[in-house]
């Protein structure tokens, strides 16, 4: 960031401005708390609580396969990725062995759902710095993504297409070919997002070197995902702790060390390549089989505390499930990306102006309902 | 140089034939008036529809298309429903100064488009001072930003206002010079006279080199001071929600919005009467039908403003201390340079005439 100040004998009186909770940049009902000189960010407070559903307590009440169903309404960008750490969690504690297909398919569906999140990001992402075109091209690409998912789940934003033991149904049999039509037109398409807004000299003026987090700090406010990684912080579960199919493809994961917006944003575009690598290595070949594993009608965990945590589109979800073997969780603690994420909202923010808050909060991708729960 | 009567004038003497004469000069002012008023409300509104259907056609839509034969009607429905709304705002508000503004910004657009020649007969008021006229009344429109802004009693809309006062009175600096460079070569402000020197070559071809430049810098500069995307730092919808307007609603809302689009046709009619000859035709080719000026005047500048269309509809938004940098950095020290450049060349007449 150029810090030109100018020194001045005026006396500038600070202000305080509320920053939602409606409001177009926070992205759903966030409100955020500006403490403002001028143009320039002194202080952000995050007001959290409009949306919150009190997710972890009605788990509780619900048996596990019901569990699933709640964890769509957190990160809803992502709810595939979500479902699937519930599952893994409850098969875990079960020790069931999941079929290939199974766990082929889940890697599959997961990256499909992470570019659709970034594209979605992608399109946001322009709108908050101003160019409202790109919206539209984000979402030209979700949409492909969207009937497949149509197709298969019968859902488009709500999957519920895990169940503990695998899926709830086999595949739709133009699964493959229209994976396959997707990665190819996305191809094509992935390098448009590049000359539209990333070359923008516009564009790279609002973002470089702003909002810079380092590593450090990355670390200890528990920044996980595409933030993390922009830090240099190799934080990516899929590498470090694989679960699914992640341990038999290649693919390389996202970093930069810059640590500013620019670099999130890169990040990002980065990982929307290395998700169609890895569909790509899989889609062929998609081994026969079951499409789940039996188990009891009512899931009764065994005794103990049991912990998965998985690699959303927004960074690291960890599912806590304490039991006492009954057919309820004793306690269920999901640990979101995007309330860490926000977390660090202030630390970047202050010292910046208005439109700076504004770039460096898309780059972090917020998705509300993760954060309230 | 004895060129055109202006249409003022035209439908004056008209009336003088039927009565005194000082209440003939009153009719025919308020009659010139109501006819731009009426001809500019409903061509605002066309380009309102003409952005949304640009705006389309980059984003992979279809744009306006159930209101009428492809949505012509759309943006006259609009102003229907803006009509028919309430006038809501804000408890503490200055009443005053908040009902006042919408007219400041409405009529400085409309007060502008007097002195533009749309063919040679068609000019409601040839005054010899017009390009200094339109750069002064352009600038009143800012005051009705900033009141606005202040009275509303809102504090996003204050920070509109404020970035639109320091933006509209950094730009109208590039603005005015980048036109004053064109000056050098017609050596008169007067609009029928400017068109009348460009009979030799328009002024972007007699000037070449510095025209260009000045072209460029006026067409950035002029964006900005219309506040449009990537200059939106007024309204800029990712940061202060609506910015200045905020709290207006209804028809008071509907004026800062037309304004913001009769402004855009005034930057882009000015470009066109200073740059591209204004009702002159391409070689000249429709010389012998003079009428014919008001389609080119009307085609240069409708292509001017889907170019800044076109800017909306690409580009990010600047920062705010970015924009500034960019005025006074980089617009205005061009700018000065190349005024001399002109004068240099005007002065050897290293201009291109035909």
């Amino acid at each position: 960031m150029e810090t030109t100040a100018v020194k001045s004998n005026f006396k500038s009186e600070e202000y305080f401005i509320n920053m939602g909770p409606q409001h177009p940049a926070t992205h759903g009902v966030l409100r955020l708390l500006l403490t403002i000189d001028g143009e320039i960010i002194k202080k952000v407070e995050p007001d959290l609580g409009y949306i919150h559903r009190s997710i972890e307590k009605m788990c509780e009440r619900d048996s596990y396969q019901q569990i699933v169903h709640l964890t769509d309404r957190m990160d809803y960008l992502s709810s595939h990725i979500n479902n699937e750490a519930v599952c893994l969690t409850v098969e875990n504690a079960l020790q069931l062995e999941i079929p290939d297909r199974v766990q082929v398919i889940r890697t599959i569906l997961s990256e499909l759902t992470r570019i659709a999140s970034h594209c979605l990001w992608w399109g946001v992402m322009g709108m908050d710095v101003g160019a409202l075109t790109t919206y539209f091209y984000g979402f030209r690409d979700r949409e492909m993504i969207n009937d497949i998912f149509e197709e298969t789940c019968g859902a488009r934003l709500t999957m519920n297409y895990n169940i503990p033991g695998g899926l709830m149904f086999d595949i739709h049999p133009n699964f493959v070919k229209r994976t396959k039509e997707f990665i190819t037109h996305f191809k094509t398409k992935l390098p448009e997002y590049d000359t539209l807004l990333t070359g923008n000299i516009i564009f790279q003026k609002r973002t470089k070197g702003v909002g810079i987090l380092s590593k450090e700090d990355a670390i200890s406010f528990g920044a996980s995902g595409p933030v993390g990684r922009a830090s240099g912080y190799s934080c990516d579960v899929r590498k470090h702790h694989p679960y699914s199919a992640y341990d038999r493809v290649t693919f390389n994961e996202a970093l930069k060390t810059e640590g500013d917006t620019f670099a999130r944003y890169q990040v990002r575009i980065q990982e929307m390549w290395e998700s169609m690598a890895i569909i790509e290595q899989l889609i062929d070949n998609i081994p026969e089989g079951e499409h789940k594993v039996a188990t009891n009608a009512v899931i009764k965990l065994p005794k103990g505390e049991f912990y998965q945590k998985v690699e959303t589109a927004r960074g690291e979800l960890g599912v806590y499930i304490i039991s006492t073997g009954t057919k309820n969780p004793y306690r269920v603690k999901f640990r979101s990306p995007g309330f860490s994420n926000l977390s660090l909202l202030n630390h970047i923010a202050v010292g910046g102006k208005i439109g700076d808050l504004v770039a460096s909060m898309a780059t972090l991708d917020l998705v509300i309902p993760d954060i309230d729960r | 140089m004895n060129i055109s009567l202006s249409i003022t004038e035209t439908i004056q003497d008209w009336l003088i034939t039927m009565m005194p004469e000082g209440v003939a000069s009153i009719l025919a002012m308020t009659l010139v008036a109501l006819i731009y008023l009426a001809i500019f409300a409903v061509a605002g509104l066309y380009l309102v529809l003409l952005e949304r259907k640009v705006a389309a056609w980059f984003q992979l839509r279809i744009g306006p298309n159930r209101v009428g034969y492809w949505g012509l009607f759309q943006t006259m429905a609009d102003a229907l429903k803006l009509v028919s709304k309430e006038l809501t705002g804000t408890v503490k508000a200055d009443k005053f100064l908040y009902n006042l503004a919408p007219y400041f910004v409405i009529i400085s657009s409309l007060m502008a488009l007097a002195v533009f020649p749309f063919t040679q007969e068609f000019q409601a008021f040839d005054i010899n001072i017009g390009i200094f006229f339109l750069i002064a009344i352009s600038s009143i429109g800012v005051i009705g930003i900033l009141l606005g802004g202040w009275s509303s009693n809102n504090k996003f809309a204050l920070i509109g206002a404020m970035r639109s006062g320091v933006q509209t009175i950094s730009y109208e600096l590039s603005v005015g010079l980048s036109l004053l460079t064109m000056i050098v070569i017609t050596g008169t402000l007067q609009l029928s006279e400017i068109v009348e020197v460009q009979k030799h070559g328009w002024l972007i071809l007699q000037g070449h080199v510095p025209a260009i430049i000045a072209f460029m810098v006026y067409m950035i500069a002029g964006t900005a001071e219309t506040n449009r995307a990537p200059f939106d730092m007024v309204e800029a919808e990712s940061e202060l929600g609506a910015g200045f307007h905020t709290e207006y609603s209804g028809m008071k809302f509907a004026y800062f919005f037309l304004a913001e689009f009769i402004n855009m046709f005034i930057i882009a009619a000015i470009a066109t009467t200073v740059f591209f000859g204004a009702w002159l035709s391409p070689f000249g080719i429709t010389e012998s039908l003079p009428w014919l000026g008001i389609f080119w005047f009307l085609g240069k500048t409708l292509l001017l403003v889907f170019l800044m269309m076109w800017f909306r509809w690409t580009f990010p938004r600047l920062r705010v201390d970015q924009l500034l940098t960019l005025e006074w950095k980089y617009l205005l020290p061009i700018n000065l340079v190349n005024i001399v450049i002109m004068a240099i060349i005007v002065w050897l007449n290293l201009t291109i005439k035909f």
